[in-house]
């Protein structure tokens, strides 16, 4: 489209409003405002295409996304710290509402009740999930979630050193390291068979289930971490936890999650929403934003952002955290999906979950060559040692129309991080198991 | 177990909460039963004894979420003039391209072979922004302008330690800066040190040489500042800085003012953030998801967090990499996806005449607010603005900046920022974006006049506004005095 | 409210009050109240613990800030005000009596000699 006819849809000045302003303004042109910028670096050529029109770029942008194998159109086998579950129709509706997708952060609550008693239900439904007493109104993803976790568990027992698990996932402990590492703080690894634990942790990191699917010895581990006066930290499935016991009865001192599993779009990777839960203790070292109850100046129920000077709008250098921008609408999207899936869906989903890996999980280990790496109890994803290595199987099974699962090899010989949720019926995971099965028999 | 909760709430109350409205049995969703051979159970040790979340319909989650959304100001319903935040028009082009399923379902986890056309986004988009900023080194991975913002400070930290400087400890930042830049500088291990402005608004550079010595790290500058000034000082307050062996990080959480005007890196900034979430129009949400992209110099690129999209030399294709010497990841896969191609849709309808266009009206919008409110109220610098004012309400006597915002609300606009930059006493910042009309601006005018009227008559009116919203001033003592959360079954 | 008299004062606008027994009470005073605005949370040290003079000994938070108390005084806290700890708006309403905040055994007497007498105090604040 010639840049010349290019009239933007969205900017209502006309020609004769600009004059009419700029008379009020006492300036001759609109570039004359910018007089302040040295001449010599005002008006450089932007280098950026030229603008078209929405029709094409409609087709510019369908052309990238058809480039992309995706689950929409591929059968997704897939975990590893993003889940594809189902969403019920009716949540894009509500959640786009334009009063909930344009609105800014609640700063005057009178008018934003919206997105205050929307959070306030979010932090309700994730502590319940999470079994655990406070929960805030959300933090970018579980990765940071669970960063922020270690933080604050270096605040509260005054100490520097953060032990995490080696059955977690390896994204979130780079997470972990990343915020660590300004702080001065230590990330220390340490294995199931190996915990060694000092007088400097502050904390406890584990996975829930872990990274390969497994559910561990929490309350072991709780136990251990408590006796060293260190707190126990556990970043959990959201789903997982609507069957298996929870971070509150094994005493976790903050328990964090990914809310992406809660019905949200895949969306390569975001934009997701952490989960932060912890004991009322420790509410005033809790980072990010917090929805509370009170009344207005005519006793009517409301809520407000509180607690607000941990944060760093106003402490400034001393903040708990500098998070300003969170996630709130995809913790909107997570606590509808939870509403219409309530008590006995969420349930249902987790059930589902179990039962469909579970029986992938053993026609798979029927097959010659293959074996499962598991010898514990696990959730919805599972470990497959292979016959041919990772590229090999994972390209044979995309050719059949699967994305296959996650490569584990560095860790499990030819092994990949299987996962099946309840959109997979039986007839998709037969195909996988018979897919598998035809890889090991070419040569 | 149960019985059905006791209802403290009348039924007509629309705003009772999901497990008011809960009742056992009913269910919001029909999921199918297991279609494989039953497998062998948990032992029941291992699983949770109950699970108090809501039995509610479909439709009645409906009824409810649609209600709570129309107690929301939003850009879609009324003028939000928020200083700072630029509240400009969400496109909703943007929002079906990115429900698109090529976008929508593409796991972030899949081989790079799989999912081209993402990554072809994520590249294209670091151009875009290289090219907007003039600095060619871009990661499109912190997720949000807070945690770009710290990114930025980091890489600027990163590079220092690199040139063997790690020594450098002090970092200037200007008394008007938004609050996360020293919370950032603190939580990367710098000394904030606070640096005042001249009385024309702009930096004091004799403040700047004084602490232009060799512990000097560097400064964090947010141009145009937020008093909504372009401060051309800042100019040579990058050669001192550079001169004495600093970095300059530029906070571009105002650049709906310089699209196409001026490109950041030329100034002397080695390290912008942007904002995803103001510039380029990717929707609020009621308090994110946004972005926070960072754009760097040659030298800090190899320090940027990742991964950031780059194309094999081989194979030619893209592929997600780790800068060299990164600070880090941002987060668990490679930014918020759906955020950049929302921007990547805006800038590629918008185009170079569309940047032009935001800036020129964002600009010549402020400025007639600037000419049409400065009898009113007090103007701390007596200039031409950027793409935002800034007055102070001190002279307006009785009605303070708070009356006057909450004020506003009754009359359908949000208030404006209030208290920022603490520098200026019952300051207002006023950003009205480029896509309001004079219309619009003609009435927020008007009405700001009928304010101060009401104030000259009755100023006790004003402190117990506003009388027209859903709710009235509520008692934030009260919260966070007696901090109640979550939904419990005492309550 | 006027500034009462029969107490020394802090540049950092704390008072202390001399018992007949020695021991010092310790508060804020009343322009500090009116800075902080409504008072929503007290952070305070225990029974027992150390203070030392123009050092942090705790915080107040309101809901628009959060400031640190200093203690006038160096010593041992003898007792905490538990009954303000529950009611934080009584630093608010009565910042000179119920509003007090810890009872100290002071290590020091010289150390008093460096607060201000409520005269000098009033000039501080105006």
């Amino acid at each position: 489209m010639h840049s010349q006819s290019f009239k933007s849809p969205f900017i209502p000045n006309t020609s004769e409003d600009r004059a009419s302003m700029l008379a009020e303004v006492g300036a001759q042109s609109i570039d004359e405002l910018f007089e302040d910028i040295p001449s010599e670096y005002r008006h450089p050529e932007l280098g950026l295409p030229e603008p078209l029109s929405e029709m094409e770029v409609i087709k510019k942008m369908n052309s990238l996304a058809i480039k992309n194998l995706h689950a929409g159109n591929y059968l997704n086998f897939l975990g590893a710290g993003a889940y594809q579950h189902f969403c019920p129709s009716v949540v894009p509706f509500l959640v786009t509402r334009g009063e909930f997708l344009t609105s800014y952060t609640p700063y005057q609550p009178e008018v934003s009740q919206g997105t205050l008693q929307g959070t306030y239900e979010f932090q309700s439904l994730t502590a319940e999930l999470f079994g655990m007493e406070v929960s805030n109104a959300g933090m970018y993803d579980g990765a940071t979630s669970l960063a922020e976790a270690a933080l604050m568990a270096c605040r509260v027992t005054k100490r520097n050193q953060i032990t995490v698990l080696d059955t977690v996932n390896q994204r979130y402990i780079d997470t972990i390291r990343a915020y660590a590492m300004p702080q001065a703080l230590e990330v220390n690894l340490v294995s199931a068979e190996n915990l060694d634990l000092n007088a400097d942790t502050s904390c406890l990191i584990s996975q829930y289930p872990n990274f390969y699917g497994c559910i561990e010895e929490m309350q072991t581990l709780s136990d251990l971490a408590h006796s060293r006066g260190a707190l126990f930290v556990m970043s959990c499935d959201p789903i997982a936890l609507a069957m298996f016991k929870t971070p509150g009865d094994f005493g976790a001192d903050i328990a964090t999650g990914e809310g992406q599993a809660l019905g949200v779009p895949l969306s390569f990777g975001g934009p997701y929403v952490g989960i932060f839960t912890c004991r009322k203790d420790y509410l005033r070292q809790m980072p990010g934003r917090i929805s509370g109850k009170t009344t207005d100046s005519n006793g009517k129920t409301g809520y407000v952002l509180t607690l607000q000077p941990r944060e760093q709008h106003i402490r400034r250098e001393n903040a708990t955290s500098n998070i300003c921008t969170s996630t709130a609408l995809i913790a909107l999207w997570a606590t509808v999906y939870s509403s219409l899936m309530g008590k006995h869906g969420l349930r249902r989903v987790a059930d589902l979950c179990y039962q469909k890996s579970h029986y992938a999980a053993s026609e798979i280990a029927k097959l010659p060559g293959y074996s499962l790496v598991n010898d514990r109890t696990f959730f919805q994803e599972f470990v497959v040692s292979c016959p041919k290595d990772f590229e090999t199987t994972n390209y044979g099974l995309e050719k059949a129309g699967i994305l296959g699962g996650y490569d584990v090899s560095d860790k499990y010989h030819n092994g990949m991080l299987i996962c099946v949720t309840e959109v997979a019926t039986k007839t998709d995971i037969d195909h996988l198991v018979e897919t598998l099965g035809a890889i090991s028999q070419n040569g | 177990m149960d019985e059905a909760p006791i209802l403290h709430e009348n039924a007509l109350n629309r705003r009772r909460l999901l497990m008011e409205r809960s009742r056992p049995g009913r269910t919001g969703v029909a999921l199918p039963d297991s279609d494989v051979p039953p497998q062998l159970n948990p032992e029941a040790s291992m699983l949770r004894q109950d699970l108090d979340l809501p039995e509610v319909t479909e439709g009645e989650v409906v009824r409810y979420f649609t209600h709570l959304s129309q107690l929301n100001f939003s850009i879609d319903t009324h003028f939000y003039p928020l200083g700072s935040c630029t509240m400009k028009y969400n496109p909703r082009l943007n929002e079906t391209i990115a429900a698109n399923p090529g976008f929508s379902m593409s796991h972030p986890a899949q081989p790079a072979h799989q999912i081209q056309g993402a990554l072809e986004v994520i590249h294209t988009l670091q151009s875009f922004l290289s090219k907007v900023s003039g600095l060619p080194g871009v990661s499109l991975s912190p997720l949000a302008g807070a945690q770009g913002e710290l990114s930025g400070v980091l890489t600027l930290r990163a590079a220092l330690n690199d040139r063997g400087q790690g020594h450098r400890k002090k970092m200037l930042i200007p008394d008007t800066a938004h609050g996360t830049n020293p919370a950032s500088a603190a939580m990367a291990g710098f000394d904030v040190i606070s640096i005042g402005s001249g009385p024309d608004g702009n930096i004091d550079l004799d403040s700047i040489r004084a602490e232009a010595n060799s512990d000097l790290a560097g400064v964090m500058f947010t141009q145009p500042t937020t008093l909504g000034l372009f401060d051309k000082k800042a100019i040579e307050m990058c050669e001192i800085v550079h001169q004495a062996g600093g970095l300059v990080y530029g906070d571009g959480a105002n650049m709906n003012a310089l699209l196409g005007r001026v490109k950041l890196g030329h100034l002397g900034f080695d390290v912008v953030h942007m904002n995803l979430h103001k510039t380029f129009s990717t929707p609020h949400g009621g308090g994110g998801p946004g972005a926070g992209p960072i754009c760097v110099t040659e030298e800090l690129s190899k320090f940027l967090p990742g991964p950031i999209a780059t194309t094999n030399e081989l194979t030619k294709l893209y592929e997600l990499t780790m800068p060299e010497k990164t600070i880090g990841r941002s987060g668990a896969f490679q930014g918020n996806f759906g955020v950049l191609v929302r921007a990547f849709t805006y800038i590629s309808l918008l185009g170079n005449q569309g940047m032009l266009d935001i800036s020129g009206n964002a600009v010549l919008n402020a400025n007639y607010l600037l000419a049409k409110l400065r009898d009113l109220y007090e103007l701390p610098y007596d200039r031409k603005v950027m793409h935002e004012v800034v007055f102070s309400a001190k002279k307006r006597l009785g009605a303070s900046a708070l009356d006057i915002s909450k004020r506003l609300l009754d009359y359908g606009f949000h208030a404006p920022t209030m208290y920022f930059p603490l520098v200026v006493a019952e300051a207002l910042m006023i950003e009205p974006t480029e896509t309001e009309s004079k219309e619009t601006l003609d009435a927020f005018i008007e009405v700001l006049h009928q304010i101060d009227l009401e104030a000259a008559q009755d100023s006790s009116f004003l402190h117990e506004a506003p009388y027209n919203t859903p709710l009235s001033r509520l008692n934030e003592a009260k919260a966070a005095r007696n901090p109640e959360l979550r939904w419990n079954k005492a309550n | 409210m006027p500034v009462p008299e029969d107490r020394l004062y802090s540049k950092e606008h704390e008072w202390a009050l001399i018992q007949s027994d020695g021991s010092v009470i310790v508060g804020i005073t009343d322009f500090a109240q009116h800075e902080l605005g409504d008072v929503v949370y007290l952070e305070l040290p225990s029974q027992g613990a150390n203070v030392i003079q123009h050092q942090q000994m705790g915080e107040i938070e309101s809901v628009k800030a959060v400031s640190e108390v200093f203690s006038p005084v160096s010593g041992v806290v003898l007792e905490v005000n538990t009954s303000a700890q529950d009611s934080p708006e009584l630093v608010n309403s009565s910042p000179y009596e119920e509003g007090w905040l810890i009872k100290v055994q002071p290590s020091d007497e010289a150390e008093l000699k460096s607060l201000l007498d409520a005269k000098d105090y009033v000039a501080l604040t105006e």
